[in-house]
């Protein structure tokens, strides 16, 4: 009998449970209503300032950095690419710093999810690693606004003691396509390739695959997957013969894992610039039509030059900075 | 004696009371069974797509291997066969279960048969903590701890990432379930079992195993179906050591992946709508059947319990 008096004990507890997530509920449902309440005055007053500093920049010619100043005050919610996250907190942080009146919460979450919340409205900016049309509808694609903010340079990685420092694009493409099995197959020692990839969706594996692999798909079925940067380089460091890749901002400050040149070209920022690197892409910022302007003034900030240099210690490739002859091979 | 105005006035207060309290427990539990159907209703809108919108068979889905999903919001065309993530998770829940009912069950008998005094005073205590470690610790455990040790002691190939790692960590964590419930159950046996087993002569092993473990079958039972819809809802810890790798295994040592890590690894990147999205979707809903068919069964269980008691 004793185990039914458990049971019914459970039984209250559920119960009890239920009363409680009601009334957290209900308290959750009135502090969300307070918040967009306060949400929408700050707005309404974050476009009037904004107004105000038109004209007067219009009037009294103010310098530009002065009215953007003035615009800046209100929240800008952000989600979407985990592979730009690091950067838009680094931003964030630095902005706060120097705008008190704002506040940016930046949220990961997937190219996918980023670009689904802005179109709805959920979020002010969301940040993709891919272009939107190729995760929404035309139609709902085309009501948004692409900010190219950076570039993100993709290299494949390999542990330091396997000595395998160059690889032909072929040799790549057999080793990730599973037809290569062992490192001295590509002139490595006698080991196991150990293949790391990235889920099917993800933008990072899309970048790799069309301009390192030249659209060859990875063996899945032969390949540890993981979508977190840092375990993957956990799981190349702890193991000889693994090989995966990652952004170029991950191996800043790394020596325990390097990354491969491909076809004689090294992985880094100036041979991405000139055009030599083929292996990078755009990270992207979308605004729903012209945003709010709090998530302009924010946007206008990450690709300002008092920022610049972030970038560029971070491991992220300045936009601006590409040459014609590296955008126009990747078109 | 008191004045009869008095004595209503009295019911009177007691039973707006009793109606307000009344009142608030009916709606908190009528609110999560509205919030429970909902949930139900929204997985099975989203999960059926793949089969109404993009038109894949239900056979397609649950047996073949061949998982190539579009994903896009407009295209279609894929394969959507999930047989490589249901196998992933049955089997490591099967093997987690092999694992750790032998551990369970004796624990529970030591605990309540053998030494119910230190297993009501440290024992319970410690394995009552075990239920309540968030799974995180458990996967990064698992990561750091066990793959290494698997990779070194095994030479396993995909460095240590494997069906075995996944079985264990999944082990650890439902050890606590069953043994809790287990020794709930043994100690729900009445007294007089033991006694009158005892008085015709049985040895204490005797007694534990043909009186006391089938009188407590089935709550063992219930407590490990608990266990095992643990087991497979459980995503994080699974994820991080199974290496999730989209093939069947081929043994004990090599990767593997399950519906709930590929779930977690691609939910966020699909196109809202598309191919991909709803085949996760129809994943999400299959898990949600399988705890539905799970709870079945612990009712079923359990009524046959109330009536023989």
């Amino acid at each position: 009998m004793r185990k039914w008096s458990v049971l019914n004990g459970k039984k209250i507890g559920c119960v009890i449970l239920a009363g409680i997530t009601a009334v957290g509920l209900a308290a959750c449902g009135g502090a969300a209503g307070t918040g967009s309440s306060a949400a929408g005055t700050i707005n309404q007053k974050t476009v009037s300032t904004a107004a105000a500093a038109k004209t007067t920049a219009a009037a009294i010619k103010t310098t530009a950095a002065a009215a953007k100043t003035a615009a800046a005050s209100g929240s800008v919610t952000c989600s979407g690419s985990s592979a730009l996250l690091p950067l838009v907190q680094a931003a964030a942080e630095k902005y706060m710093k120097i705008n008190a009146g704002v506040t940016i919460a930046a949220n990961g979450g997937g190219s996918g999810t980023g670009l689904k919340q802005v179109s709805d409205g959920a979020v002010d900016i969301g940040d993709s690693d891919v272009f939107a049309e190729e995760k929404l509808d035309a139609a709902l694609a085309s009501a948004l606004q692409d900010h190219k903010v950076c570039t993100v340079t993709m290299a494949a990685v390999v542990n330091k003691s396997l000595g395998v420092k160059n690889l032909t694009t072929q040799q790549l493409k057999d080793i990730f396509t599973g037809k290569v099995q062992n490192w001295k197959e590509v002139g490595g020692p006698d080991k196991g390739v150990m293949l790391i990839t990235r889920p099917s969706s993800s933008g990072t594996r899309a970048l790799f695959k069309k301009w390192a692999l030249g659209g060859a798909e990875e063996a899945d079925h032969s390949a540890l997957e993981t979508d977190d940067s840092g375990t993957l380089l956990q799981t190349v460091q702890d193991n000889d013969g693994a090989i995966g890749y990652v952004a170029l901002s991950y191996l800043v400050n790394n020596d325990k894992v390097m990354g491969v040149a491909i076809d004689g070209v090294d992985p880094t920022l100036e041979n991405t610039c000139s055009g030599k690197y083929k292996v990078w892409g755009f990270e992207h910022m979308y605004t729903k039509g012209e945003g709010s302007p709090a998530a302009k003034a924010f946007i206008d900030y990450m690709t300002g030059k008092d920022f610049a240099s972030s970038i560029e210690s971070m491991g992220y490739g300045i936009a601006s900075k590409m040459t014609d002859a590296a955008v126009a091979a990747h078109k | 004696m008191l004045p009869l105005r008095h004595i209503n006035k009295e019911m009177k207060n007691l039973s707006v009371k009793e109606n307000i309290w009344k009142t608030a427990v009916v709606f908190s539990g009528l609110l999560i069974i509205v919030l429970t159907v909902s949930v139900g209703l929204f997985l099975f809108m989203k999960g059926t797509g793949t089969f109404v919108k993009y038109h894949h068979t239900v056979s397609e889905f649950l047996f073949s291997g061949e998982w190539n999903p579009t994903d896009s919001p407009t295209d279609s065309g894929g394969k959507v066969g999930a047989a490589v993530y249901i196998f992933g998770s049955v089997i490591t829940c099967f093997l987690s279960l092999c694992i750790a009912l032998p551990f369970s069950v004796a624990a529970a008998v030591f605990m309540t048969e053998i030494s119910p005094k230190t297993g009501e005073k440290i024992f319970r205590p410690a394995v009552e903590i075990f239920v309540g470690i968030p799974s995180v610790i458990y996967g990064w455990t698992g990561l750091t701890v066990l793959v290494p040790f698997i990779k070194n002691i095994f030479h396993a190939r995909m460095g240590g990432f494997s069906v075995l790692a996944a079985s264990l960590v999944l082990a650890v964590m439902i050890f606590p379930t069953i043994t809790t419930m287990s020794a709930d159950a043994i100690r729900s046996v009445p007294g007089q079992y033991r006694t009158a087993a005892y008085g015709m002569g049985s040895t204490r092993w005797q007694m534990i195993s043909r009186v006391v473990l089938p009188s407590a079958f089935p709550g063992i039972v219930t407590g490990i179906i608990f266990g095992l819809s643990r087991a497979f809802g459980e995503a994080l810890a699974v994820a991080m050591v199974i290496g999730k790798t989209r093939a069947f295994p081929k043994g004990l040592l090599s990767p593997t992946s399950n519906l709930t890590a590929a779930i977690a690894a691609d939910m966020g990147n699909t196109a809202d709508g598309g191919e991909h999205n709803l085949a996760l979707w129809s994943m999400a809903l299959l898990l949600f059947l399988i705890s539905i068919f799970f709870i079945l069964v612990i009712h079923a269980v359990s009524g046959k319990d109330r009536k023989t008691a």
